[in-house]
């Protein structure tokens, strides 16, 4: 039984084993498939300063190895998650991660400070990269001096570990990893969802409402490892990695190409266990392999 | 709430029933293992692997749970790759599913008049559970079935063990000829209507049980990713806002929908 404590800035995760936002409701949907405790954390899903209805049925897409979603950060706000989820999560030895989205800079710190309030969630995940949303969201990502502000202002205002979600839908994700590095950041989780597009040639529509969505499920992985990688030599702070994670050796992958802690997205809508078995995989792997600690293969990618 | 389960289950029988239909019947792989309960009206996802377009796990109603043989009963149309793939399979194959998902049917405290379970092509699959379900409370379920053509009619034989059995075909080749909502029946008085179907035949339903101030419940089958209100891709737009059709569905009240009908 090897350690597999990992540490992001000043939280400290049991395993590298997370959920990613928006994969994992609130954490208690899964409460009759696996023991919660088990897991690293759970990044519940998407929370705004206000009620937000999300974008119109349709939503999804199931694409070859994956699939398309646009719901537009559908969720009841950041009271109702404060009075109705946080009695639940604190229930749970597991951590909490709270996503915090906005469309814009004044949304995401009114959010933010609402959460810091909070003594149980240690950490907050900055969403600058929802594809989903028409104002903000990724808007924020995907230029590194508004990646920077956003970040900066929320940071002002949060002492605990602040984690930002990068949007892969840029030209070099380096640049916007060290703007929110540069801005304060205690570390980056990547990548979210990348834009794409599904048609139904019968009828000559889009199969979204929105028409674009966001790709996720393994026929995303190659494009997150690479991200991970790149970004990983780039910055300092942790990396968390995600991006079509559907099983043990994928998340190896990740911690190899420098990821401190990853997050399993999609692959719970098909396995809602596989995260312990994930968890559970990394530690049979590491057994094999005779390392002592999960640290000893971060970043361990042999050139 | 009852548990939900992820399963291994082996196949007992696949039978094609017709070009569209086949009844696909599953048992638990550990045969110690009894099925769970699970109400009228719920679902199983279906993991279906093995090809890069089946990604998903398929959500598919259930049609009847046998719980003296320790059965579970899929009534599918093959449609798309999934479905098609699960017609494919042979005796012992296994799969795994999560059983069982979503809400249920509402069971009247008694029966007063008629309880008219409607169903249409595929969508007749959960009137044969509910139906069970209703019989065994003492009550006689009228099932109203509409289908294309005579060759299209399946499982005659189970749902006449649970009630009486009225049939509409498109073209006239069996029972009445036309849409169920054309079917003699309706004139009757009716306590409460349950329906399953495709989309513009439940909104015929619910257009003449709302006419006819008759409670009425709506099966709807969004498109889902996880099917356990996770991924809020099955929204279904409600009084009450966007809600999802595999965890606060499937089965809607019509009065909740905002179906302009």
């Amino acid at each position: 039984m090897a350690d597999l404590r990992v540490e992001i800035n000043k939280l400290k995760l049991d395993n590298p084993v997370l959920t990613a936002s928006g994969t994992f409701g609130y954490g208690h949907e899964f409460s009759d498939y696996i023991d919660l405790n088990r897991l690293g954390g759970y990044l519940v899903k998407g929370t705004t300063l206000h009620h937000r209805e999300g974008n119109p049925y349709p939503r999804m897409a199931e694409t070859p190895s994956g699939m398309l979603n646009a719901v537009g950060l559908q969720n009841k706000g950041v009271d109702y998650f404060i009075e109705n989820i946080y009695p639940i999560c604190s229930q749970y030895s597991s951590k909490a991660i709270v996503n915090v989205s906005g469309s814009c800079i004044d949304d995401y710190v009114a959010c933010t400070e609402k959460i810091a309030a909070l003594d149980k969630i240690e950490a907050i995940e900055l969403n600058i990269s929802c594809p989903n949303v028409k104002q903000g969201g990724m808007a924020f990502g995907t230029c590194p001096k508004s990646a920077e502000d956003v970040v900066a202002a929320v940071r002002k205002v949060y002492p605990k570990t602040l984690i930002v979600k990068l949007s892969p839908n840029v030209t070099d994700i380096t640049e916007i990893a060290r703007a929110a590095e540069a801005a304060g950041a205690d570390s980056v989780s990547l990548i979210n969802t990348l834009l794409g597009m599904a048609v139904n040639a019968e009828t000559r529509k889009p199969i979204l409402s929105t028409v674009t969505g966001g790709l996720s499920g393994a026929a995303v992985k190659p494009i997150a490892l690479r991200m991970v990688w790149q970004t990983y030599k780039s910055v300092k702070i942790p990396v968390i990695g995600l991006g079509g994670i559907m099983n043990a050796t994928d998340a190896i992958e990740f911690l190899l190409a420098g990821a401190t802690a990853i997050q399993i997205g999609t692959a719970n809508f098909i396995d809602p266990q596989i995260t312990v078995k994930v968890v559970d995989g990394i530690n049979e792997y590491l057994d094999r392999q005779g390392c002592k600690s999960v640290n000893e293969i971060i970043g361990g990618l042999i050139l | 709430m009852i548990k939900k389960n992820v399963l291994d289950m082996i196949v007992i029988d696949n039978q094609e029933l017709s070009n569209n239909y086949f009844l696909l019947k599953l048992a638990p792989v550990d045969s110690s293992q009894s099925l769970p309960y699970a109400e009228a009206g719920q679902f199983v996802e279906i993991r279906v692997d093995k090809s890069p377009t089946t990604f998903l796990r398929r959500p598919i109603s259930i049609n009847f749970i046998d719980f003296d043989n320790n059965e579970l009963w899929l009534l599918i149309q093959k449609i798309g790759d999934g479905t098609k793939a699960l017609s494919q399979l042979k005796i012992s194959d296994t799969l795994n599913i999560i059983y069982p998902l979503g809400n249920s049917f509402g069971l009247p405290e008694a029966q007063k008049s008629k309880l008219v379970l409607v169903g249409g092509g595929v969508g007749v699959a959960p009137m044969l559970y509910l139906g069970k379900v209703l019989f065994e409370k003492g009550y006689t379920p009228d099932f109203l079935l509409g289908f294309r053509s005579s060759s299209d009619i399946v499982l005659m034989d189970e749902f006449k063990k649970y009630g009486n059995v009225h049939i509409t075909t498109e073209d006239g080749s069996f029972g009445e000829k036309g849409y169920v909502t054309n079917h003699s029946l309706l004139n009757e008085p009716i306590q409460k209507i349950f329906t399953c179907g495709p989309k513009p035949m439940m909104m015929a339903v619910a257009k003449y049980a709302k006419e006819n101030s008759i409670e009425c419940e709506v099966s709807l089958e969004n498109t889902m990713a996880c099917g356990f209100g996770v991924c809020l891709c099955c929204v279904e737009k409600t009084t009450e806002g966007h809600v999802c059709v595999c965890s606060d569905g499937p089965i809607f009240n019509i009065e909740k929908l905002t179906w302009q009908i």
